[in-house]
């Protein structure tokens, strides 16, 4: 168990459903987490990918602590989080922090860059003396590629880009182990992109950091992740390394979703394997019986809506598919 | 069916049935702010011929959705000025045409999806209401015909149950089935030329190929000209037929799809698409375009690139900018250096 950084079991999250204002009974629930198992290793980086609602984001507010489980339990270094007390758990939230997505409304407009860096060292004093404070964010501004000069400017000084990466010196501030990245490339434009992904491998290569990278954007994840996790309706529906899940996926979600992404090469166009999946995703207020993804699955059949599909290793893949039915297809030709 | 309209069309002064349906020459735009002049378009030209899909591909600011509320004629006037270039629909220079003749023009002959669908629908009135709205105005039809064309669009775009989701207000439809609505409230006059202006970018990508597949056949029934506003280089390589590159409100680069990914003749163009996360450089560090586009109100002189390009020489750095040059009948490129650029692989 030590192996690992941060660990989660059975870990769920359920949003109740009220009805009536004085007398509030609830009369269901949006399970937007419903029983996730992940291991993030140190120093290695896991992508976490899925459609809007698959709740990939409430899985990293649990994992910082902004969110508490409905059930389950959250390791972070071997700590169950849920059972130690309030001061450990202070303690223990300073070694995983989050990067999030939109950087126009992440960071308050009328604090200085300097004030937002520094933050953190006012929940957590010990970190860093008084005194040198100022010293330290400079010097995360530096890591980040910003001018330490500009300590004193305010967000709106500051393009899309600039901004991300504040967000990332404010993450490092407390020298945390693990980065939680949730969509922190996507509000970027393409060229801007690269920049802040390249600045995410710089740092965990000096810094030995682990991210658990959330995206929905497939070929990024690709580039930035070792192993990736698919999730669809708050379960994990297939894990595995880089190469297993994007060369011989064997879940239909995650073969649907990686042929959906087009290909920014146009002599491929027509020769793809591309599965246009009908219909939208179910409420996750209501999912259905059995398999989450049976209802959109061209390989539904009566078992898939009695039985729910383990996460386990059924073929000679060799990594763990939700699927009753799962088999490799190749859905991505190499483009050499 | 279009008949009645179509005969006040004709009546459009110039109106040529064998010119182009949408060609846009040297269009100017620019926003006066209390910031400077804002130069958001400095002399776009494009075209798009029946059936073609042309691309216009730009990062944020570049200027391509301002061109295409300018064609529209939905540019929020002040602060936006066009101030030079023209407008051709079938050879009839739209920006010449009283407010009332434009208006015949906008959603009968052009129309335009939008990026947000549920900001561009309106949230007080049912989706069958604002599809029937555009037959009574434009068609003099009665409310019940209308809403009975409404039933039709929504079934044209694959809405499962049209007939009871006519009656639902636009909140009611998910985010794929929000953008089929809009795209049937575009399709609704039977236009020639759809702009759609980032059509996809709200959407799941499984979603995003549902809406793509849709309206590349849709396209390909009624032979219509689309202009497809991304920033998407894989959705670019997947349906159109010709791209025009914008930087900083220019057209820098202008070629067909295969010469484009195959051998940019631009550097901001080779940029692009030397960012994108490749198969083949995994662990490597993703080559970036150092620095950031221009603010408008301040282009640099010369070429707007060459801050940040890799190629740039004194002459790059001096006005006027670099010309259009040809670099094969079929394509150009606004770089002094595009020889080097091509060649160099």
């Amino acid at each position: 168990m030590s192996d690992y950084v941060l660990e989660t079991r059975d870990l769920v999250k359920h949003f109740p459903l009220t009805q009536g204002i004085v007398f509030k009974k609830q009369i269901g629930a949006v399970r937007a987490v419903d029983g996730v198992n992940l291991q993030l290793r140190r120093g290695e980086t896991l992508g976490v990918v899925g459609e809007s609602g698959c709740g990939k984001s409430t899985l990293a507010r649990m994992l910082v602590g902004l969110e508490t489980p409905t059930s389950g339990d959250l390791f972070v270094q071997g700590r169950n989080m849920a059972k130690v007390g309030a001061e450990e758990r202070r303690r223990g939230r300073r070694n995983i922090q989050l990067v999030m997505q939109d950087p126009y409304t992440s960071l308050n407009p009328r604090m200085t860059v300097g004030d937002i860096i520094g933050e953190p060292f006012e929940v957590h004093p010990d970190v860093v003396p008084k005194g040198q404070r100022r010293r330290k964010v400079q010097e995360l501004l530096e890591l980040v590629g910003l001018n330490p000069e500009h300590i004193n400017r305010y967000p709106h000084q500051f393009s899309g880009g600039q901004r991300q990466r504040i967000g990332i010196a404010r993450a490092l501030a407390l020298n945390p182990e693990i980065i939680l990245c949730d969509e922190p490339v996507s509000a970027l434009d393409v060229s801007i992109q690269a920049q802040v992904i390249n600045l995410l491998e710089k740092l965990q290569n000096e810094l030995g950091l682990s991210y658990i990278f959330i995206a929905h954007d497939l070929s990024v994840v690709r580039h930035i992740a070792d192993r990736v996790a698919v999730m669809y309706l708050g379960k994990i529906v297939e894990i595995g390394t880089e190469d297993e899940i994007y060369e011989t996926p064997t879940h239909p979600y995650t073969q649907a979703l990686l042929s959906a992404v087009p290909v920014p090469d146009p002599t491929l166009r027509g020769q793809r394997d591309q599965i246009v999946l009908t219909g939208d995703v179910p409420s996750p207020a209501n999912p259905p019986s059995g398999c989450r993804f049976r209802t959109r699955c061209w390989k539904a059949q009566d078992i898939c809506a009695e039985q729910e599909p383990l996460l386990e290793v059924r073929d000679k893949s060799g990594h763990p598919s939700a699927c009753h039915f799962a088999e490799v297809r190749d859905v991505v030709h190499a483009t050499e | 069916m279009s008949t009645d309209v179509n005969v006040k069309l004709d009546a459009l002064p110039g109106l040529d049935p064998n010119a182009l349906p949408l060609e846009v020459k040297n269009l100017q735009v620019e926003f006066r702010t209390r910031n400077g002049i804002a130069h958001a378009v400095n002399g776009v030209s494009f075209d798009v011929r029946a059936g073609e899909t042309r691309a216009i591909l730009g990062e944020s600011g570049c200027g391509k959705s301002v061109t295409a509320q300018a064609i529209m004629g939905i540019l929020d006037s002040p602060p936006g000025f066009i101030t030079g270039g023209e407008i051709l629909y079938r050879g009839v220079d739209l920006l010449k045409l009283p407010e009332a003749q434009r208006r015949k023009v906008r959603a009968n002959r052009i129309a335009m999806i939008f990026q947000d669908a549920l900001s561009a629908l309106n949230p007080v009135f049912t989706v069958g209401f604002q599809l029937a709205e555009l037959f009574r105005k434009h068609r003099g039809m009665s409310r019940q015909d209308a809403k009975a064309r409404a039933v039709e669009l929504l079934d044209l775009v694959k809405i499962p149950a049209a007939k009871q989701r006519v009656n639902d207000y636009p909140h009611q439809f998910s985010g794929g089935m929000r953008q089929r609505v809009m795209i049937a409230m575009a399709l609704a006059l039977d236009p020639e030329v759809l702009i759609a202006d980032e059509p996809t970018t709200a959407l799941d990508v499984t979603v995003q190929a549902q809406i793509m597949a849709l309206l590349a056949e849709l396209q390909q029934e009624r032979n219509m000209a689309l202009v497809l506003i991304t920033h998407d280089m894989g959705v670019v390589a997947d349906v159109a037929d010709r791209i025009s590159v914008m930087y900083a409100g220019r057209v820098i680069e202008e070629a067909g799809v295969n010469d484009i990914y195959a051998s940019p003749a631009h550097p901001y163009t080779k940029g692009l698409l030397e960012s994108i996360p490749r198969l083949d450089l995994k662990g490597q560090e993703l080559s970036a375009i150092k620095g950031l586009p221009p603010a408008l109100t301040n282009i640099p002189p010369g070429c707007a690139f060459n801050p940040r390009c890799r190629y740039a020489q004194d002459v790059c750095r001096q006005n006027p900018g670099p010309p259009l040059y040809q670099v094969t009948p079929s394509r150009t490129s606004a770089c002094h250096f595009w020889r080097e650029v091509k060649g160099d692989e």
